[in-house]
């Protein structure tokens, strides 16, 4: 194995990681701030692909697309949000409840998908400014894994800006530590908790748009994607930002290099992983609550 | 009178399953019928975990998934004559995993707990497709032999499950109203209290765990033999959430629901499959309508009337 294949890898894990941060920081915002496992998040990634390949048939453009992709997945998640998942915060087992309705979801907004758009495959072609190829010294990656790779970091950088230096980013953090005492503060929490919900689907949403080109579109990708990202934020710490950061980096690469060293076992490695961190230090690698028994 | 009332599902029981007998309404619904007993008993089981000890576990899967493979593997190599020990054998295996698997879940609570059972479960679905020699792979396993006993009608192998998925259910009764499940019982409420009185949370919980595991097993190895084939999907996380689906749809608190959770996912799905392929969503509206308004399920409909008077 030379050096060059082990970069490439190392970027392709790096374009993997970014989706899964997309799809996992999203689900680690909606648990820290709304309490919620939104089992369902996958469906998001899916719904944004299947708006963008639908507006792609009308106008053939990969950004108007995404563009709607992101802001109609964002708009369905906040009217699932305030229309169904309301109705059973704070209910006891609240946990078991969450987990079963947005089950739900997936078994809906999978069948609707399928019923819409039919279960074959359907391709995204990638956009025709990021068609070829970077040559990075020895190296030659595509330029459209550069472009993933840039815009998770984009969103990194405009989700840190926006959760430690502005009024509203604090408020999102004070309602994940205190909703009530928030509440009491005058602010208007429920609106926050919907809000956070649009802005964490649109990223799912935005994840699935951005794979389409790379992965074929299926409505069974929603499924694929929302374990993956479990994991990711299992690793991570549930509801740590930063965590669902380092956890979609370390699956992102085991995927890459699993597939190169052990074909057959990239999936179980994940999982290997997971059962790992959840041994050896069960509330994440960045979270320091202890969850187990004392 | 209170005794009269407690035997009531019982009652039902006995008639709706062996009714089924009695107006035999062809073999395709003997089979059907055959999949809900099935089903009960591992919803029933399960609930023994979640309904009563109040531990969501995702990977009950691999616990129905053991069961079956144990036992379809077995009839494989040795010839089906011991088909009622496989079982057995099945279900022992998946209780063994289970101390295993208890052992390092139950250390974790909420979420984490879920997480845990979801990820032992996917590492086995996984490596039943790398185990291609032992386990057949996505192939899965074909033509189970029944003992000469069972085979040919489906109503002959439906009364077996019957007897067998009784006598399970019957002991599962028994332990949800004895003193240790009492426990249990109290263990969801406030586990606090149980450390007061001197007991001890973890090892109820995980006799709690393989109890849950060893009928789950029996229902997978049962399972085996229905149609004489299994494969990996069994241990796939969707069957770990059909428990979930099916002891919440018919009540979770109650220790038939799960039952008729079982009868109703599996109409669901084939009678609604057999008009349409979307069955999933007519599913998905179920549990939607389940969870906001009958969040007791279908049988805990009563009991919430009941506790008002």
């Amino acid at each position: 194995m030379d050096f060059n294949t082990l970069i490439a890898q190392f970027v392709s894990g790096l374009s993997v990681a970014m989706l899964l941060f997309l799809v996992a920081s999203g689900l680690t915002l909606i648990f820290g701030v709304v309490n919620v496992l939104n089992f369902a998040h996958g469906s998001f990634y899916l719904l944004g692909t299947y708006f963008t390949y639908q507006l792609m048939q009308v106008f053939n453009n990969f950004w108007v697309g995404l563009l709607v992709g992101v802001i109609g997945a964002g708009i369905v998640g906040m009217v699932i949000e305030v229309l169904f998942l309301r109705r059973i915060y704070g209910r006891d087992q609240e946990g078991a409840f969450q987990l079963l309705m947005t089950y739900a979801f997936i078994l809906i907004i999978d069948d609707v998908v399928k019923f819409i758009w039919g279960p074959e495959y359907k391709t995204i072609p990638k956009p025709d400014a990021l068609m070829g190829s970077l040559n990075l010294g020895t190296t030659i990656v595509p330029t459209y894994n550069i472009f993933i790779i840039v815009v998770g970091m984009l969103v990194v950088l405009f989700a840190w800006y926006f959760l430690t230096k502005t009024d509203k980013g604090k408020m999102v953090r004070a309602s994940s530590l205190d909703r009530n005492m928030l509440g009491l503060l005058g602010t208007n929490v429920p609106m926050i908790m919907t809000l956070v919900f649009g802005v964490a689907t649109a990223m799912g949403g935005l994840a699935g748009v951005l794979a389409a080109p790379l992965r074929t579109v299926t409505p069974g990708a929603g499924i694929e994607i929302i374990i993956d990202s479990m994991i990711v934020v299992v690793i991570g710490g549930f509801g740590n930002f930063w965590g669902a950061l380092l956890g979609a980096l370390i699956i992102g690469e085991v995927l890459s290099f699993g597939i190169l060293w052990m074909p057959e076992m990239a999936t179980v490695l994940t999982f290997i992983v997971m059962i790992i961190v959840l041994i050896v230090k069960p509330e994440g690698l960045l979270s320091k609550k202890m969850v187990g028994r004392k | 009178m209170k005794k009269l009332k407690d035997y009531l599902p019982w009652v039902c029981y006995f008639v709706f399953f062996l009714g089924i007998l009695i107006v035999d309404p062809g073999t395709h619904y003997i089979h059907l019928v055959a999949r809900v007993i099935i089903f009960s008993l591992y919803a029933v089981a399960f609930n023994l975990l979640y309904g009563t000890t109040g531990l969501v576990s995702f990977g009950h899967a691999l616990f129905y998934g053991i069961g079956a493979y144990i036992t379809g593997m077995l009839v494989k190599a040795t010839g089906p004559e011991f088909f009622l020990l496989f079982i057995v054998l099945g279900a022992a295996g998946a209780a063994l995993v289970s101390v295993f698997i208890g052992l390092l879940t139950l250390r974790l609570t909420g979420i984490y707990f879920t997480m845990l059972t979801l990820a032992f479960a996917q590492l086995a679905w996984g490596l039943t497709f790398k185990l291609y020699h032992f386990t057949g792979g996505d192939d899965g396993i074909q033509a189970i032999a029944k003992p000469a006993m069972l085979a040919g009608s489906v109503t002959k192998y439906y009364l077996f499950c019957f007897i067998v998925v009784t006598i399970c259910m019957y002991i599962l009764w028994r332990i949800r109203r004895s003193p240790f499940g009492s426990v249990l019982n109290c263990i969801r409420q406030n586990p606090q209290r149980i450390t007061f009185l001197g007991l001890n949370v973890y090892k109820n919980q995980l006799k709690a765990f393989v109890i849950s595991a060893f009928f789950t097993g029996v229902a997978g190895g049962l399972y085996a033999g229905l149609d004489g084939s299994i494969h990996p999907d069994m241990l796939h996380w969707p069957t770990s959430g059909n428990a979930i689906l099916m002891a919440t749809i018919g009540g979770m608190g109650t220790f038939f629901g799960p039952v008729v959770g079982a009868g109703i996912l599996t109409g669901l799905e084939t009678i609604v499959g057999k008009y349409t392929e979307y069955w999933s969503f007519s599913i998905g509206v179920v549990v939607l309508i389940v969870v906001l308004l009958f969040p007791r399920g279908v049988l805990g409909i009563k009991r919430l009337a009941g506790n008002k008077n």
